[in-house]
């Protein structure tokens, strides 16, 4: 598949090997041209796998324990084993008070998860290497725990700048930078989502392209599967990252006297 | 050779934020490694900090993400 893209590619500028890692990104309508009255009607292809996503996880969860064993099936206890990993979690780091959030930090976790996962088929688009998908994500996120931590703690939420521990000098100091990094908090969680997926993708694409000069083409491809398998990892640990990072502002907003 | 000037300037600079992604793999490695150099003193306290691994190796990538979307930012959107 590799060797027919860039047979094409160089097909349009000939001479030279020339690399389009970004093209798998594009958002295009599911049916018809961009431009198409049939394109002003059908989804786009963002729309189609964030679906499939959302899909996943309910096959998974709403399916697969629907015969609710005791002894559980493959499915089903898969589908126990995210549920106590993220309950623990949520418990571990914001303690009983986090657990009615749990639903949210769950879905969270699991739409990210099976997005990242769904990405790496071949063929598929990944909705959350766009930034336009992780920052509603991230904003949201800030956002609800902006409200959480005001509605529960009122003006009190605000010691969350005003480092008690500090010297008195210096906290008119520190806390002008907890403002400013409590700002930056949905710009990082967004961008690092978005920006690890981008970076693992494009970077198989471009050992891909490599793979059209045969004398290094064995070389690539055995890289391909090696940072497949890198991406794999990166997919999950993502989801978890996000997802921790999650509890973790939620703790600030439930006990914001650190 | 063709192109301008504002070409060569914005390759430059997007082989200039690369450097940045490479630093922060110095700062991830240094997480990792220390983690790793905790956790084989004192075994029994590794567990508990794995999630603690993964913040701060969130961290120091998420600044590396950082200067790779420059380096995108540069070639594609300048």
């Amino acid at each position: 598949m590799a060797t027919e893209t860039v047979a094409l590619v160089e097909g349009e500028e000939p001479g030279g090997l020339v690399f389009h890692p970004f093209d798998q990104f594009e958002i295009k309508p599911l049916f018809g041209e961009i431009g198409d009255p049939v394109s002003w009607y059908t989804i786009t292809n963002a729309t189609f796998w964030m679906a499939l996503a959302a899909l996943s996880v309910i096959l998974l969860l709403v399916v697969g324990t629907r015969g609710r064993a005791v002894i559980p099936s493959r499915v089903q206890s898969a589908a126990e084993l995210i549920y106590g990993f993220v309950y623990k979690m949520v418990e571990d780091v914001t303690g009983k008070e986090g657990l009615k959030y749990f639903p949210w930090i769950m879905t969270l976790f699991l739409f990210i998860l099976f997005s990242n996962y769904l990405g790496l088929l071949p063929l598929a688009f990944t909705p959350t290497s766009h930034i336009a998908v992780t920052a509603v994500l991230a904003l949201g996120v800030f956002i609800a725990v902006t409200v959480i931590g005001f509605v529960k703690n009122g003006m009190a939420f605000l010691g969350l700048f005003w480092m008690k521990e500090a010297p008195l000098f210096l906290r008119p100091v520190i806390a002008i930078i907890e403002v400013i990094s409590y700002f930056v908090r949905p710009v990082s969680h967004s961008i690092r989502l978005a920006g690890n997926l981008v970076a693992g993708h494009a970077m198989i694409k471009v050992f891909a392209g490599f793979a059209a000069i045969a004398a290094i083409s064995p070389l690539s491809i055995v890289a391909i599967t090696a940072i497949y398998g890198l991406e794999v990892l990166v997919a999950g640990i993502q989801a978890y990252v996000f997802t921790i990072l999650t509890c973790i502002y939620l703790k600030d907003a439930l006990h914001p006297s650190h | 050779m063709e192109g301008d000037i504002a070409q060569f300037g914005q390759f430059i600079g997007a082989g200039l934020a690369a450097i940045g992604s490479g630093l922060s793999a110095i700062g991830v490695g240094s997480v990792a490694a220390n983690y790793l150099s905790g956790a084989l003193r004192n075994p029994s306290a590794a567990a508990s900090q794995t999630a603690t691994l993964f913040i701060g190796l969130a961290f120091a990538e998420a600044l590396g993400i950082f200067s790779f979307l420059v380096a995108l930012l540069l070639m594609f959107a300048v």
